[in-house]
């Protein structure tokens, strides 16, 4: 990393906007935060007298509570506002939402929407930082990153990996996130699912596209499985999940093609026995976990680095 | 004796009348007189050293919002705007509220025209409510005003009621106007399919979800024999195949908007709701077929598609952000730089703009030959400026090209000798 290199980013709107230092630059932050979830006592005064707010206009379980306890775990002060979509045609809209919050002056806004580019529009009208959670199918940058700095624990790089992502390309902002990162620090990603799931032109993203799951996963270094919706099969794009799960199904027999040190990802909630067999899911080769513990610390490295964070140095946590 | 208009010094540019020349032009009781044909001392005289003298634009595609939608635009903005780009006649689109599906609504359109500052065609309704179910009284609409039909914004789904519609239509002598879409392609998409929709996290809308109904259009206007005009044409593969139905002798014509041949779909980027309208802006190689086509003859008009909204449609997510964009004050500059960059001659512009629109219509104006009506646009193809949506008098302000600098603008607009702009 150069030496004069500054973390310039005040909001985190997707992995698109972060080069290849940025994203080094917050892997090593998150690795120096890890540690402090490993204390007994989980709390270090970063940003003590920082106002946090998880904006969600979709449910979500683990994003939220997982920027909630990165939060907290760095003294700021959390607010959690879930918001109904459906309200927009009928009351309040983003923007004027936006405006009341800035209202009462919060440092960071955490956006989860079902609109693809809604933290940009809230930046347009809020002085505070944002981060995005999870925008349509548009990006879920600190998926994304916690996804590199579990491969980065686990292969000690990036770079030269091969990684397979099989599933649902078309409506996961998580594939999104993971291809232009994992390619953006030199992997081979390669994607592989019926070609209903597979948006247009995704190739130009420079992720390969396999014929088959088998292509995919023959010497890859990391599986991913992405969840399936069950709605999926209603809008004629599978026509079933049980014709899914013996294609396109991680399984122990398919990973027998894969590097025997292969690890299998999956950004979570699991559909066990439909993308990913329950041997596999709790295998020895999962890391399914430990991407959640990373989860954490890589959202408290955001929260630092959007709020000034270190400007270059390695961050006030302790290196390991 | 009334006064006499003197339009002297102009390039007069009349393809009908394959006209191309520095003259003058006389103007008296709302129509052209052969110059120097009476004396009179009562004159008032422009000199258009420099400008172009040309037959008054007409836009065949234009949202007047009036009635139901007056904070979106009135027809009294709308035709203000208008006659500040040049044109002295538009064709308002029937998706209002309530639908111009009647000639009730067709006489309140006409009624609330009068004395605006161009003139109006009313579009009427192909079905009731531009539900797609049954047909509307185009008799009615007719006798009222109407000039055409469609159900713009709300495609017909059903075959069998565009079939009807259109030898309905052709009993009445009028025209259909197609907005082709396939809806269940274009469902839940909001810009153009491929790579920046997919980086965007943006459904994407084919080109086949256009060209698939262009393709049916042209195949019932060869089954009915009755005419047919595509809306707001956008891609490549469409214009193959009108194209090729033109070749055949089918009965179609066609039009495109300045976004088309001006914008791609990377104008999108940054999630700009101002450049998001449907059919979506497409790709370079559809913007380059577009201006191949309007050249060679196989798009027949430029027509704004002038969809102003307020931002209350604009300025939400990218996804929940209505179509349209306003485009009456930008179309003549956007298209006279085609004739800059010789995609197309300024004879074949005053065609696209004014005698094709008037002679699909079935309007009056067209040409500037004598007895005609004195519907005139006179433009200043050097003027510069910058484009400000803040200055526009259009009430939408979602324009893709504010702060655009443009060169060459409507200098005077007159409308049966009224003048009804000037900006010289």
């Amino acid at each position: 990393m150069q030496p004069d290199y500054q973390f310039q980013h005040t909001h985190i709107f997707g992995i698109e906007q972060l080069s290849v230092e940025d994203i080094a630059h917050i892997l090593a932050t998150a690795r120096s935060f890890r540690e402090i979830s490993n204390r007994p006592i989980k709390k270090v005064p970063t940003l003590r007298g920082k106002t946090i707010v998880n904006l969600f206009f979709e449910p979500s379980t683990r994003t939220r509570l997982s920027f909630e306890i990165a939060a907290k775990r760095m003294s700021a002060d959390t607010f959690n506002i879930s918001a109904s979509t459906s309200s927009t045609t009928k009351g309040e809209t983003l923007v004027d939402t936006a405006r009341n919050i800035q209202a009462m002056n919060p440092d960071v806004i955490i956006l989860r929407h079902s609109s693809s580019g809604a933290p940009q529009l809230l930046a347009k009208h809020i002085n505070a930082s944002v981060i995005n959670a999870g925008d349509g199918a548009h990006e879920h940058p600190s998926q994304g990153l916690l996804d590199m700095m579990t491969v980065m624990e686990h292969k000690g790089k990036i770079e030269g990996l091969k990684l397979a992502i099989i599933g649902d390309i078309a409506h996961s902002r998580v594939a999104v996130s993971d291809i232009i990162g994992f390619t953006r620090m030199g992997a081979e990603v390669c994607l592989a699912g019926p070609r209903t799931f597979m948006p247009a032109a995704i190739s130009s993203l420079g992720a390969k596209v396999c014929r088959s799951v088998q292509e995919a996963v023959k010497d890859a270094d990391v599986v991913m499985t992405l969840r399936i919706q069950l709605e999926r099969q209603n809008d004629s794009l599978i026509p079933s999940l049980r014709e899914y799960s013996r294609f396109y199904g991680v399984n122990r027999q398919l990973m027998e093609l894969a590097k025997e040190d292969a690890i299998v990802m999956h950004p979570g909630p699991i559909n066990r026995g439909v993308e990913l067999s329950p041997d596999v899911a709790d295998g020895r080769r999962s890391v399914i976990l430990e991407q959640v513990t990373n989860g954490v610390a890589v959202r408290m490295a955001l929260l630092y680095l959007v709020l000034g964070g270190s400007k270059g140095s390695e961050g006030q946590g302790e290196s390991r | 004796m009334s006064k006499v208009i003197v339009l002297k010094n102009g390039r007069i540019i009349d393809p009908v009348q394959k006209r191309d020349e520095i003259a003058d032009l006389w103007v008296r009781d709302g129509l052209i007189i052969q110059p120097g044909s009476i004396e009179t001392t009562d004159v008032e005289i422009h000199d258009l050293a420099g400008c172009w003298v040309l037959p008054g634009l007409i836009d065949m595609h234009v949202h007047l919002r009036e009635p139901g939608e007056e904070y979106k635009e009135t027809i009294e903005t709308g035709t203000l705007a208008a006659a500040a780009g040049g044109f002295t006649a538009v064709a308002s689109m029937p998706n209002t509220n309530p639908v111009n599906d009647n000639g009730v609504i067709t006489k309140f359109i006409c009624e609330k025209s009068v004395s605006c500052a161009a003139r109006v065609y009313p579009v009427g309704a192909i079905s009731k409510g531009s539900k797609g179910e049954t047909l509307a009284e185009y008799g009615e609409m007719k006798t009222a005003g109407a000039v055409a039909l469609t159900d713009d914004g709300n495609p017909v789904v059903d075959s069998q009621l565009m079939r009807r519609a259109m030898e309905y239509a052709s009993s009445h002598d009028m025209l259909i106007m197609s907005h082709s879409e396939e809806l269940s392609l274009s469902k839940g998409g909001c810009m153009n399919e491929g790579e920046i929709a997919t980086r965007m996290g943006l459904r994407g809308i084919p080109v086949s979800a256009e060209s698939i109904m262009v393709q049916r259009e042209i195949a019932l206007a060869e089954l009915t024999g009755a005419r047919m005009h595509i809306a707001h044409v956008s891609a490549e593969q469409s214009i193959a195949l009108i194209r090729s139905a033109k070749a055949r002798g089918v009965k179609i014509t066609a039009e495109t908007a300045p976004h088309y041949f001006t914008l791609t779909e990377k104008a999108v980027l940054g999630y700009n709701t101002n450049a998001k309208m449907n059919p979506p802006l497409r790709a370079e190689s559809d913007r380059h077929a577009v201006r191949e086509a309007l050249g060679d003859g196989t798009l027949d008009a430029i027509a704004t598609d002038h969809a102003p909204h307020s931002i209350l449609e604009k300025e939400v997510e990218f996804n929940l952000a209505a179509n349209g964009i306003a485009g009456l004050e930008t179309s003549l500059p956007l298209s006279l730089a085609l004739v800059r960059e010789n995609v197309i001659g300024p004879a074949r512009l005053v065609e696209l703009m004014s005698c094709a629109p008037a002679r699909i219509l079935g309007v009056p104006g067209g040409s500037l030959h004598v007895g005609a009506v004195a519907d005139i646009t006179v433009v200043d193809p050097e003027k510069r400026f910058t484009f400000s949506v803040q200055e526009s008098f259009s009430k939408g302000k979602n324009s893709p090209f504010d702060g655009w600098e443009m060169q060459g603008k409507a200098v005077l607009s007159m409308v049966e000798g009224r003048i009804t702009y000037r900006d010289m």
